[in-house]
């Protein structure tokens, strides 16, 4: 291009540039992201879910508690209808309000502990990745925490500190940080292991040597060079991670130990309601669905966002 | 040009090497798992004499937890437990199957439970472990036997309805827990069509046709459940694996030789492509031990994590550590088999 010296062009250069399509890093991401059909229909489920547990109590004011034996005998084990949208369970109780009311937690445990397992795992990650001589004892460390048994440590743990976390904190919230602790701290691995492998060969990168020559200090490296262009990878497995935690916690409710049998999650209430299976099937299918709904969904974003945060896939 | 190397055990003999090299490995890692699961047991709150009757005095509670040698340091008991574990328990088993006795095996303590008054633990898992290891077992073959050919189907037709149909099963198949295809299962196939049993019947013993259908009949669903979910990954990933293969020079070069594609594919494409696959399969072992507690709940199958679960609630803290050290052995042995499985089929491993 021919260098204009005038000013008039560049009044013109100026005039010209908002026509022109303006193309970000993470406007190019959404543009293909777009593209990627079953990814589109994963957002637009999941936001449904979300919204519906977030406003659903707020517009549909039974309280999942109360049991309706209490106006009608005959209000247990209902197939559903005007009256009650979902049915009822086998003590009268409301089956809309107790899975909006579950999904509000399911919910929330997916997203704390991923914050959790992301926190360590990057962490672990970038640590071992970036200094060589944390390298070899942190991956050790991975290695050791991918073989143990997962699901029966965290039911021990969780058997274990229960009661006494339930004192101290109180059961709603006790429990919450105990599942929400332990579902992170016992998922953090695969992240750890994606996050090396990025920082590994990010590091040998051409930028980041221009960076060290010119003197920069390595957290520097790190904060500016290094994490920016890991952050794909993480933000695929932090999507991989809310699945993960849904269904542990839905895992460990199914078995009786995860929340009080006052806290309705879907996974507590696939545990209470699998022994009616016969007397009234929609007891299970109804959280069954929403929790495969909710994993499905997120499954497909995640895909979507793995398509498209991948540079080589651009057009 | 033979498909597996030779398999000597001798030093000189790479594959052996390696072998040799890779079973070692396994010793730190189970000493290391055998410290966090007592760690997290014994630094745990909670008193083990307190399921003991109020009734009992203060200075007697105290004697019981002395004998029970509570008062001792961490590292004293740790010693103590890993003499009991890595010691006596092998030597009580090996007494038992060769039926022979190994020096003053009466005065050797073995691990006992707390929950069923002094019944060795490993009897108690002795009798669990057929039933976990039958389904577990069977799942995983029926998982591999269904995926990889999927898999390679559909990666060699690309696009195609059998491609995409089993790429939307498949993603299907692995975002549904294993605790809901579990109830649906037994809501259509034992209470709507009644074409298997509803509950697992562990007392059954094989002893004619019709009871051996029976069994078949009753780890159908289990099975079948398990498997899906294993499928659907291994599937996904053999796909991708596969068609990371086909574009590479070395098959294109096979094709130009003249073979056919069906030798191109099993023997060149489909033995690169397994490699990854392999890494899933060993990856995705703890997954469906997990998954085993969880289906032995929902079908009631007598095997380890039904007693895991029962040992939990009953506070059997003898018998949980050895449950979740069971299935951590298990873990690593079988990882250990999928390591030996990728140093033959990948020379770059063994020799590295």
């Amino acid at each position: 291009m021919a260098i204009r010296t005038d000013t008039a062009s560049a009044e013109n250069l100026a005039a010209e540039l908002p026509q022109r399509q303006h193309r970000t890093m993470w406007g190019d991401v959404w543009l293909r992201f777009r593209r990627h059909t079953l990814a589109k229909v994963g957002v637009v489920v999941l936001v449904l879910l979300v919204l519906g547990v977030l406003a659903g109590p707020l517009v549909y004011t039974v309280d999942p508690e109360y049991s309706f034996i209490v106006d009608d005998i005959d209000s247990i084990n209902q197939a559903p209808s005007l009256e009650y949208p979902l049915g009822t369970d086998d003590l009268g109780r409301d089956t809309l309000a107790r899975n909006l009311f579950g999904g509000r937690i399911s919910l929330a445990v997916g997203v704390v502990a991923m914050f959790v397992s992301i926190t360590f795992g990057t962490l672990v990650g970038v640590l071992s990745g970036f200094f060589r001589r944390l390298d070899n004892p942190l991956m050790r460390f991975t290695d050791l925490m991918l073989a143990l048994p997962s699901l029966p440590l965290l039911l021990v743990i969780i058997m274990l500190f229960r009661d006494s976390l339930k004192s101290v904190l109180g059961p709603e919230l006790g429990i919450f940080l105990l599942v929400v602790l332990v579902i992170g701290i016992l998922g953090w691995m695969p992240t750890a292991r994606v996050v090396r492998g990025s920082v590994l060969s990010i590091k040998e990168k051409e930028f980041v040597e221009a960076a060290v020559s010119v003197g920069t200090r390595e957290p520097a490296i790190l904060w500016q060079h290094i994490l920016p262009n890991v952050l794909s990878p993480i933000i695929v497995s932090a999507t991989l991670g809310v699945a993960a935690a849904i269904l542990t916690e839905s895992a460990l409710s199914f078995l009786g130990l995860g929340f009080p049998s006052n806290v309705p999650t879907w996974g507590r209430l696939l545990f209470e309601n699998k022994d009616f299976i016969t007397q009234n099937p929609w007891l299970v299918i109804w959280p069954g669905m929403f929790i495969s709904l909710t994993i499905l969904s997120i499954n497909f974003i995640g895909d979507g966002l793995r398509d498209a945060l991948d540079p080589r896939q651009r057009r | 040009m033979p498909l597996l190397p030779a398999f000597t055990l001798s030093p000189n003999n790479p594959v052996g090497q390696y072998l040799v090299r890779r079973v070692l490995t396994i010793v730190p890692t189970l000493i290391a798992i055998s410290f966090v699961i007592f760690a997290v047991l014994d630094l745990a709150p909670g008193d083990p004499t307190s399921a003991l009757p109020e009734t009992i005095r203060p200075e007697i509670r105290q004697q019981i937890r002395k004998a029970m040698g509570l008062d001792e340091p961490f590292p004293v008991k740790y010693g103590l437990w890993m003499r009991q574990f890595f010691v006596n328990e092998p030597l009580a088993l090996i007494e038992k199957a060769f039926d022979i006795q190994i020096g003053d095996s009466e005065s050797r303590l073995r691990v006992t439970s707390w929950g069923s008054r002094g019944v060795p633990v490993m009897d108690m898992i002795l009798e669990r472990l057929p039933q976990t290891l039958w389904v577990v077992g069977l799942a995983y073959v029926v998982a591999i036997v269904i995926a990889v050919p999927v898999g390679v189907v559909s990666a060699i037709r690309q696009y195609s309805v059998f491609d995409q149909v089993g790429t939307f099963i498949s993603l299907i198949g692995y975002s549904i827990p294993t605790f809901f295809t579990g109830l649906l299962m037994i809501l259509l196939f034992s209470v709507k069509l009644k074409w298997f049993p509803m509950i697992y019947d562990t007392n059954l013993s094989i002893a004619d046709w019709d009871s051996f259908v029976q069994q078949l009949r009753q780890s159908a669903m289990p099975v079948a459940v398990l498997g899906f979910f294993q499928a659907a990954t291994l599937a996904r990933f053999t796909r991708s694996s596969m068609l990371d293969n086909i574009p590479m020079d070395y098959v294109r070069t096979a094709t130009a030789k003249g073979f056919r594609e069906r030798y191109v594919v099993i023997r060149h494409i489909l033995r690169n492509s397994l490699i990854p696959v392999v890494t899933l399969i060993a990856l995705g072992i703890p997954a469906i031990f997990s998954g085993a507690i969880i289906t032995e709940q929902i079908f009631r199958v007598n095997g380890l994590g039904a007693l895991l679960i029962g040992a939990i609630q009953l506070n059997d803290i003898p018998l949980v550590q050895t449950v979740t050290f069971i299935f951590a052995f298990l873990i690593v042995v079988f990882n250990l088999l999928a390591d030996v499985v990728y140093g033959i089929l990948d020379p770059r491993i063994r020799y590295s």
